[in-house]
């Protein structure tokens, strides 16, 4: 009998010396520059953390290359973050700055701790995904490119959080973000009856669409199904639960930037990132118009943020009329809400701003 | 073969790390690595994905954990016409050792096209690119050095946390150890699909949530504090003689307004009562303010993505919970919600989904809750009252 259901290895044998005689006993942290912090213990031991950019989609090598450099200065450990950045924990204060040098030799920044732009979470794009509608490792590398000055200076009030996620499925969640980026179709499904019947389910293919959109053919003689085009706002669901119904335009796909989300409970509330731009087509490799769009977006923000404000904060304090006259990007009909939830967006005060 | 790659060859310029370096330096050692440099620049050509729906592959008694792909060009790249993804449970908190992050290394570099996610969004280590042959092969050799498959389809997937106590100040609880428990008790319900759709768990173990717990899990986990932060006075007038201004960025920010700062004597002072424990103050004056002792944790359900009846953040179900070994409370309300939305839910129904349709209130019931005002941001306006 073989062996399964063995779960993950514990993470106590992956802790170095440093972590396990002060676990639980950290008395206070300072971030003494940009992908630098230094943890200071109860004992007074004191760790610091170096954070390293890292393109997410790595070869084994680029693996093999920060252990290198994890078992030169920090005794053989290291850790990733939820951003996908790579952290190296070292407890000797004199091998910090020869550990940067190091990194800085393998191509690979460092920064995005405290009031920067971090790491981009994203999704697999046309690296690996059927659903996708733009890539998103490009998207990101173009992106990064264009801000890296944010990842690596505090140049900000507050962190900003960006995420990519190549369809509206969003594996990677990304609609709490100060800047989101989103795959999206819009075109509607293409039905290939002729292999429908054959590799999906009729029913559940019906019951699939969130606006009852799809229905049986109303020819008795084709075992498939027909769309009423005019009410398909392009989600995917049902090309998720049947093959037959792709909606990959090259077209019609593109992306929409939301913005002004968080998480954290910092002073305002979590909040879901609103619609920015409704549409700008696929470009790559570089995707031109998209990183003009965000690098408007954070300047605009940048200039006119308070101290620690986040994105969403900001525009919260300053109204989305003010968001859109200040970034110039025009408001359209696509912009106010007509799905679930919508009529909580329209606005019942003669409160806001010219 | 790949050919010539102009488009993605310009991504390889820049300051930020390449992916395209990636893949080719993957690419210089297998023969899948090579032909996906070509799917992708043809991609990029096409503005088309070239991968097809799905594929169901695995390996022996699991129903996840593997992600079927296969390229709709295979007669052009035929060494990647089969690239399916294996995901493997990280350690909590992502923390490794050299010598077990070069075994995944090596074990991949025989089983696999050298590719992975570090990591995937769920947290999972992702391996991108193998051929359904290698599958088992690779999976037994992962089991035998320690390394287990996370979860896919409609499973419990990989639970994933903060760093927690391993190397922060504010943590309310260990998520760590909580995030090892919870995989290691629930291996079943992670590696065989049941339920009506998937199921997350992440925990961040204080309010400023760096795992984003409450946007992205079905059961959020977010540490917290029932009495008082505390105040060392020593260190609050450090931060003033080093230029803060305590009065407009630290208590105009205060969102309880529990704060004040006493400019003749220097002195900030919290009125316990009113702090709603937002970390702002602790996050700034790090040396100054410390959170509460009598530590725990606030239990969110249903946030997600927007499939498909709109993204959810999650909402509060259990204002505090203690977060303590062998944590049966917390076990015990999962397989309450289990059974509830197994009960309950529709096909492909995340459970916040199920929750709207049927009500907080039938599922408070299902779940042996009673309503606290906690849960709501106000009570209805409606009167249209079931009594």
């Amino acid at each position: 009998m073989k062996k399964t259901d063995i779960g993950p290895p514990d993470f106590r044998m992956m802790l170095p010396d440093i972590i396990k005689e002060n676990y639980g006993k950290w008395q206070h942290h300072e971030i003494l520059k940009p992908g630098l912090m230094k943890h200071v213990a109860e004992s007074g031991s004191e760790l610091y953390t170096v954070r390293v950019g890292s393109p997410r989609l790595v070869s084994i090598d680029f693996i093999r290359d920060i252990c290198d450099v994890a078992d030169k200065y920090c005794d053989g450990f290291l850790r990733f973050t939820s951003r996908s950045n790579v952290e190296l924990l070292v407890s000797k204060k004199e091998n910090v700055e020869p550990m940067i040098e190091d990194i800085k030799k393998l191509g690979l920044p460092i920064g995005g701790i405290g009031d920067c732009i971090s790491n981009i979470v994203h999704t697999q794009g046309w690296i690996h995904c059927h659903s996708s509608a733009t890539d998103a490792s490009g998207l990101v590398k173009a992106i990064m490119d264009e801000l890296i000055e944010y990842f690596t200076e505090f140049k900000l009030h507050a962190k900003l959080r960006i995420a990519v996620a190549c369809c509206i499925n969003m594996c990677g969640a990304v609609h709490c973000s100060d800047l989101a980026i989103v795959g999206i179709h819009t075109k509607p499904p293409k039905i290939d009856n002729s292999k429908l019947s054959a590799v999906c389910e009729i029913p559940s293919t019906i019951a699939s669409c969130p606006t009852g959109a799809i229905h049986r053919h109303p020819d008795k003689n084709i075992n498939g199904l027909e769309l009423k085009e005019e009410r398909c706002m392009y989600c995917g669901n049902c090309y998720t639960v049947c093959p037959a119904m792709p909606l990959a335009d090259p077209v019609g796909d593109g992306v929409a930037i939301y913005v002004g989300g968080k998480v954290s409970n910092a002073r305002k509330a979590p909040m879901f990132s609103k619609l920015a731009v409704p549409f700008i087509p696929n470009n790559p490799p570089r995707w031109p118009e998209v990183t003009s769009v965000l690098k408007n977006i954070v300047e605009v923000y940048a200039k006119n943020s308070r101290k620690y404000e986040r994105m969403g904060e900001w525009i919260e304090r300053v109204g989305w009329e003010r968001f859109f006259s200040l970034t110039g990007i025009q408001f359209t009909e696509q912009h106010i809400d007509d799905f679930s939830g919508a009529m909580d967006t329209l606005r019942s005060t003669t409160q806001f701003r010219w | 073969m790949a050919g010539d790659t102009p488009m993605l060859d310009d991504l390889e310029k820049g300051p930020w790390p390449s992916f395209v370096k990636e893949m080719k330096r993957a690419a210089k050692k297998n023969k899948a690595a090579e032909d996906l440099v070509g799917v992708v620049e043809l991609s990029y050509k096409d503005k088309i994905t070239h991968w097809k729906h799905g594929g169901i592959v695995g390996v022996t008694g699991y129903g996840g954990g593997v992600i079927g792909r296969y390229s709709d060009v295979p007669e052009q790249f035929p060494n990647a016409e089969q690239f399916h993804t294996m995901r493997i449970n990280h350690p909590s908190g992502w923390f490794y050792n050299t010598k077990s992050l070069r075994t995944v290394c090596d074990i991949w570099e025989k089983h696999g096209s050298g590719l992975t996610n570090f990591h995937g969004s769920t947290g999972d280590i992702i391996l991108l690119g193998t051929k359904t042959e290698n599958l088992q092969p690779a999976f037994d050799e992962y089991i035998e050095h320690g390394f287990d498959l996370g979860g896919s389809g409609s499973v419990l997937r990989s639970p994933s946390g903060c760093v927690g106590p391993a190397r922060c100040e504010w943590a309310c609880f260990d998520s760590l150890d909580l995030i090892y428990d919870l995989t290691q008790s629930f291996q079943d319900e992670l590696h065989r699909p049941r339920w009506p759709y998937k199921f997350k768990i992440k925990a961040s173990a204080c309010p400023n949530d760096c795992v984003a717990a409450i946007a992205r899990a079905d059961f959020t986990i977010i540490g917290t504090w029932r009495d008082s932060l505390s105040i060392n006075q020593e260190e609050v007038k450090v931060y003033a003689e080093k230029g803060m201004n305590i009065q407009k960025d630290i208590v105009a920010n205060c969102p309880g307004s529990a704060l004040t700062y006493d400019e003749s004597n220097g002195e900030l002072h919290v009125q316990p009562e009113d702090c709603v424990r937002c970390m702002h103050c602790i996050n700034k004056m790090s040396k100054a303010i410390k959170i509460g002792k009598d530590r725990g944790a606030t239990i969110l359900v249903g946030g997600k993505a927007p499939i498909l009846k709109g993204a959810f953040l999650s909402f509060v179900l259990v204002p505090f919970m203690k977060i303590e070994p062998p944590y049966t409370e917390i076990k015990d309300l999962l397989f309450k919600i289990w059974d509830w939305w197994d009960e309950h839910g529709r096909n492909r129904e995340r459970v916040a989904e199920t929750i709207g349709r049927r009500g907080f209130k039938e599922f408070l019931k299902g779940v042996d809750l009673k309503p606290v005002p906690q849960m709501v941001k106000h009570p209805r306006t409606n009167p249209f009252v079931f009594f």
